[in-house]
């Protein structure tokens, strides 16, 4: 019956190759960023904000007199590293307190619930721009932040799914032999969820850039001045009379970007969620 | 029967209470957040006298345990006293209550146009599964959840402001069709989101109603595809209706980059501002006022759903 509805199963997935591409371009960004942008952050002092094509400038130039392509390909690893940091941070609370509060029940599962319930009822965007904003400015501190708010859902996640494998006999027989609960949990169980903990994480860094971008773009995440999406957004807010470009390209990136990454969590899951319910 | 649903609501509600109480010493503890001494903080960008800070301390019982200044702080905010902004020097609830409405209108907007725009798209995508159009829009819902607001916004702002003049740029507008217009705007860019999360929520829900077997059943049985739909419909309704609270959170989160990006004088703005500032009375009043409403609707929600739908009335009240 499931088969039937699977037509598509033979197909190349465009969308996914397609989206790891333009992902891939912006990880070589990030990565190269001195090669790739070398002028990022040369001023030209005397030019002002300039309009698009002028030479030497394609897309213009922002208030300070920098190269709006440039600044936008150096955005790039601001746009990355804090992300993936966050979420493999979640992802290891979220994986350590998942399993044990899923597989040992009781009051630690008491105690891992109430926490998450209580992150889970605020906004995490508003949670972190009040402490990010309170804490201090740095880019790294509100990754830290990031990390806090984003466990909650990790743990969830990954208690669920244990909570799915215990009952099931092969964890019963290795109980019976005798095997120690640690080993249970990270040698047995651990495995059967890896496929959900990763597409997990493809999602948690889309959502990390959203939410690392807004920050900055409040004035609350990188410092002034560095090479943002998020603060080159707030910057060509100002803009949008002069160079609107200044805010419409990183605006797009930031959009693009986050796609892409949606886009392949979603193939990654689906493939991965195909591939378990096929065995 | 009535009554076990009566003792679970009541349980229900308990927790929520329970859970705004542990809020409420997270909010208070923001005070201690921000580093340097919080007398200081307090005051501000003022001068700072031997006597303003002892005025202060005494002000806020800074002298007293952490637990008594706590319940003196939370005493005063459930009458609605939150102290005075350092920013303003004002009284925070009246300042709160100024900036209610921008919000509330704007959130609202949203939530219409999500809600209105969503469910119709999800339950088109679901009903033609795998088809051209199916993979279109759950292509473009991929690219609304995944887009920041103010991102869209800025590009709104470019194209439909600056570029064609169809929509003011900034500010609330005067009178209410005025008023209404300058909102539109801002109310897109955050339905863009919202909408596109509606889409594959309600896409998900009618897809599994689809597969269930009693469809099966009833277009063997020669029903007609509209009856089936509608069977379909309604039993996908419930998912969809209590997943709407979930918006509730999405929305104050959103409402914050929206404000700020088209310079609206509501709640949202108020937070930047104040955590900008370090105006930490008024984002304590604003951090538990969120909070009480996100618990609140989720509770709401929760009953409602034991009120629909009658088969989780018994199931809720066994646990």
């Amino acid at each position: 019956m499931k088969s039937m509805k699977r037509r598509t199963n033979t197909r190349p997935p465009v969308v996914a190759i397609l989206s790891a591409v333009v992902l891939a371009a912006v990880g070589v960004c990030a990565v190269g960023r001195e090669l790739v942008a070398p002028h990022a952050l040369d001023q030209d002092v005397y030019l002002g904000v300039v309009g698009a094509g002028i030479e030497g400038h394609l897309f213009g130039t922002d208030q300070l007199g920098r190269d709006i392509l440039q600044l936008s390909l150096a955005g790039a690893r601001s746009a990355l590293a804090g992300p993936i940091v966050v979420a493999l941070g979640s992802m290891v609370i979220g994986f350590l307190l998942g399993t044990f509060a899923g597989y040992r029940g009781g009051i630690v599962d008491m105690l891992v619930g109430r926490y998450a319930d209580l992150l889970l009822a605020l906004p995490s965007v508003l949670l972190a721009i009040v402490v990010a904003g309170l804490v201090g400015r740095g880019y790294w501190i509100t990754v830290a932040v990031l990390i806090v708010l984003f466990s909650p859902s990790d743990v969830r996640l990954v208690r669920g799914a244990v909570m799915e494998q215990t009952p099931r006999p092969y964890i019963e027989s290795a109980r019976l032999l005798g095997i120690r609960p640690m080993r249970i949990m990270f040698r047995h169980i651990a495995p059967n969820i890896v496929p959900i903990v990763v597409a997990n994480l493809l999602l948690n860094v889309a959502f990390a850039l959203v939410a690392l971008s807004s920050l900055s773009y409040l004035g609350l995440g990188v410092p002034p001045g560095a090479p943002d999406w998020g603060r080159q957004l707030a910057d060509g807010r100002a803009l949008l009379g002069d160079n609107p470009l200044a805010a419409v390209v990183p605006g797009v990136l930031i959009i693009l970007t986050a796609t892409v990454v949606n886009l392949l969590g979603d193939w990654l899951s689906e493939t991965l969620d195909r591939k378990v319910t096929a065995r | 029967m009535s009554r076990a649903v009566l003792a679970f609501a009541l349980r229900r509600a308990a927790a929520t209470l329970a859970l705004l109480f542990a809020l409420s010493l997270l909010v208070f503890a923001l005070l201690y957040l921000a580093p340097g001494d919080v007398a200081r903080n307090l005051l501000g960008t003022r001068n700072v006298t031997p006597e303003a800070l002892a005025r202060i301390r005494e002000l806020y019982h800074l002298d007293e345990p952490f637990l008594a200044q706590y319940w003196w702080w939370l005493s005063h905010a459930v009458t609605g006293d939150f102290g005075t902004s350092i920013r303003t020097g004002g009284q925070v609830g009246p300042l709160l209550l100024d900036r209610t409405g921008v919000t509330a209108a704007t959130a609202g907007l949203a939530f219409l146009l999500s809600v209105l725009a969503g469910v119709p798209a999800g339950i088109a995508t679901a009903v033609r599964r795998g088809r051209p159009l199916d993979r279109a829009i759950v292509a473009a819902s991929v690219a609304g959840v995944g887009a920041p607001g103010f991102a869209v916004g800025l590009i709104l702002l470019y194209v439909f402001a600056l570029g064609l003049g169809w929509f003011p740029v900034y500010g609330t507008g005067e009178g209410f069709l005025d008023a209404l217009w300058h909102l539109v705007l801002p109310a897109v860019a955050l339905a863009f989101g919202l909408g596109a999360f509606v889409v594959k929520l309600t896409r998900a829900a009618v897809i599994r109603e689809l597969d269930q077997d009693y469809v099966t059943f009833a277009r063997g049985r020669g029903l007609s595809e509209r009856r089936v739909l509608r069977l379909v419909l309604r039993n996908a309704a419930i998912p969809i209706v209590t997943s709407l609270g979930l918006m509730v959170a999405y929305l104050f989160g959103g409402t914050v980059l929206i404000e700020v990006t088209f310079a609206l004088p509501g709640l949202g703005s108020l937070v930047e501002e104040s955590v900008l500032f370090k105006d930490i009375p008024v984002v304590q009043a604003l951090t538990l006022v969120v909070a009480l409403v996100v618990s609140v609707t989720a509770l709401a929600v929760d009953l409602s759903y034991l009120a629909i739908d009658p088969r989780v009335r018994t199931r809720a009240v066994r646990r």
